[in-house]
């Protein structure tokens, strides 16, 4: 099994979702952060008060699944998410060495 | 004084004269030496856009100022601002009816304060009038002590502006009770009271330049300059926790701003449909006048901008209100709003106070713009309600001298009111308190969960 964490912009999380759904993810966990990389933050002001961010919002992702599937998972996240601008973000996969369904206790590739 | 004359000739029994224009006070002392005037007669329409127009100025307090200024603080002092504005307007509504009615309107005194006969409003009843400017006319007493109270309670608020996010609130209750006695009702006196001192120069003043926003932003920056700056300013990120909310304040105080301008018309009629279309357009030009100094100055356009100008312009329109042509209203909320811009952008940074929700750079700014600038838009050559024997150059030194006594008197007393605060509550809340927020410090709670 693999998880596959991806940092997308906000506004990709449905096409991103969708194209996961197509290859037969069947779930995933959806995260509000903020972060910076090589895209730089926006500049604020309040009353003459500047305020420059580095912390860009994003959507974080991740899916957790066969190992097999992992490489599609991938690509689908990278087609869907891309917009060819600076700051469309990163994938990361990670092997997982146990999953377990709480409620019934089935185990690996079968709980997800 | 007219004042006298008209109280002798029996007009408004018991009645708390305040007459904001010359031009008025001339027609009234005309008026005064006929033989057997007859009693003042209560006007029930004026009565009815009365107590509309007070309810107003308390909506412009609660939720309009609160959430206004509640919007401008971090979310970890939100509640702290709401309940303290809360607070010290119902603190100031109970004074007024103790001391502060009788100190500011009673009858006798002199030029600085009213006699003390009326203490505890005594001998007023549902029967006792107030006299408007018409003679003869007339509406409740008891309505013009409930609109005047709204006065009172908006300006303590007004004050507090400067110094949230670190003011204890036992401080903000000791501040309030004092400042009131010390600097509010002596200066109101001074403004609208038939022997005020002010008023016998001449003053311009229609719902209260001088009295509320000259005297709250100037106290303002007195207050914050004693308690210090904010852990944190200006180096750390301090910014606005819901511009949202501010909007939404702002929205409540033009909608409550037309109580207070053209409800000091203390009638329904021409002068205060004159007060409202100049509430309606100043306000309208300053909101979009402070966007455009936004963008001369390399910008964009913001909410935030947008909402600061919209107030500047109604406190710049508030001595002006009835004084001033649509045009020359549109021209002096234009003004106002551009100097505000730059007293909050520039001149703060660079003599590093912490005026936290910028209480003096736009209520103290905007009010003395305003109060000046009334002297100018009253000529009748400028479309003002001015005889076409104005002096503008004479007025100009009264509204001058006004501004100035204001000032002093309003720096002095709250010198004195905080560091009375101070000695008994100790003024300040804790570094640890003041990090985590005054919400759970001084309250107990949280604004969200």
């Amino acid at each position: 099994m693999k998880l596959v964490i991806a940092i997308i912009k906000p506004f990709k999380l449905d096409e991103v979702r969708e194209a996961l759904t197509t290859l037969g993810v069947t779930g995933m966990t959806v995260s509000e952060v903020k972060g910076f990389g090589r895209q730089k933050g926006q500049t604020e002001i309040y009353r003459g008060a500047e305020y420059s961010t580095n912390m860009v919002p994003k959507i974080k992702i991740e899916v957790v699944c066969p190992a097999d599937l992992s490489d599609r998972v991938v690509e689908a996240v990278q087609a869907s998410a891309n917009t060819g601008a600076i700051g469309d973000g990163k994938i990361f996969v990670l092997d997982v060495g146990q999953a377990v369904r709480i409620r019934t206790g089935e185990t690996d590739v079968t709980a997800l | 004084m007219k004042h006298a004359v008209k109280i002798a000739a029996g007009v408004g029994a018991g009645a708390a004269l305040f007459l904001a224009l010359p031009a008025w006070a001339q027609d009234a002392a005309l008026q005064a030496p006929a033989a057997a005037p007859p009693p003042p007669v209560v006007n029930k329409g004026d009565t009815a856009w009365m107590m509309t127009s007070t309810v107003l100025v308390l909506m412009m307090i609660l939720p309009g100022l609160a959430l206004f200024y509640g919007g401008l603080t971090r979310a970890k002092n939100m509640l702290s601002t709401m309940t303290q504005i809360g607070a010290v307007a119902c603190l100031a509504m109970l004074i007024w009816v103790m001391w502060g009615y009788t100190m500011a309107f009673g009858d006798g005194g002199n030029a600085v304060i009213s006699g003390f006969g009326k203490l505890f409003l005594k001998g007023v009843t549902s029967e006792s009038t107030a006299a408007t400017f018409t003679a003869g006319v007339a509406i409740p007493e008891y309505v013009f002590i409930c609109f005047q109270m709204t006065f009172a309670a908006i300006t303590v608020a007004l004050v507090l502006g400067s110094v949230v996010e670190r003011m204890k609130f036992s401080a903000v209750m000791v501040f309030g009770a004092i400042w009131l006695t010390i600097v509010y009702f002596p200066i109101a006196h001074m403004v609208w009271a038939g022997n005020g001192y002010f008023f016998g120069l001449g003053a311009l003043d229609f719902a209260g330049g001088t009295v509320v926003h000259i005297n709250a932003g100037v106290s303002a920056l007195v207050a914050a300059l004693i308690l210090g700056k904010r852990i944190g300013y200006p180096t750390e990120r301090i910014v606005p926790h819901s511009l949202t909310m501010t909007g939404i304040g702002t929205g409540l105080l033009w909608v409550g701003w037309f109580g207070f301008n053209a409800g000091s018309a203390l009638e329904a009629n021409g002068s205060a449909a004159l007060a409202m279309i100049n509430t309606f357009v100043a306000t309208a030009s300053a909101g979009l006048f402070w966007m455009l100094a936004e963008r001369v100055n390399g910008h964009k356009g913001s909410a935030l901008g947008f909402c600061s100008g919209i107030v500047a312009g109604l406190v710049a329109v508030t001595p002006a209100a009835g004084n001033a042509g649509p045009f020359g209203a549109i021209v002096l909320g234009a003004i106002a709003s551009v100097v505000c811009y730059y007293a909050v952008s520039f001149l703060k940074p660079k003599l590093g106070y912490d005026d936290a929700l910028d209480a003096f750079g736009v209520h103290g700014v905007g009010g003395m713009i305003g109060a000046i600038g009334t002297g100018i838009v009253y000529a009748p050559s400028l479309g003002g309600p001015g005889k076409p024997d104005f002096d503008m150059g004479h007025q100009l030194l009264v509204q001058f001298e006004t501004v100035l006594t204001t000032i002093v008197w309003a720096a002095i007393g709250t010198v004195i009111a905080i560091y009375i605060a101070k000695a008994v509550t100790g003024l300040r809340v804790s570094p640890d308190v003041e990090r985590e927020g005054l919400d759970l410090g001084e309250h107990g709670e949280r604004a969200y969960n």
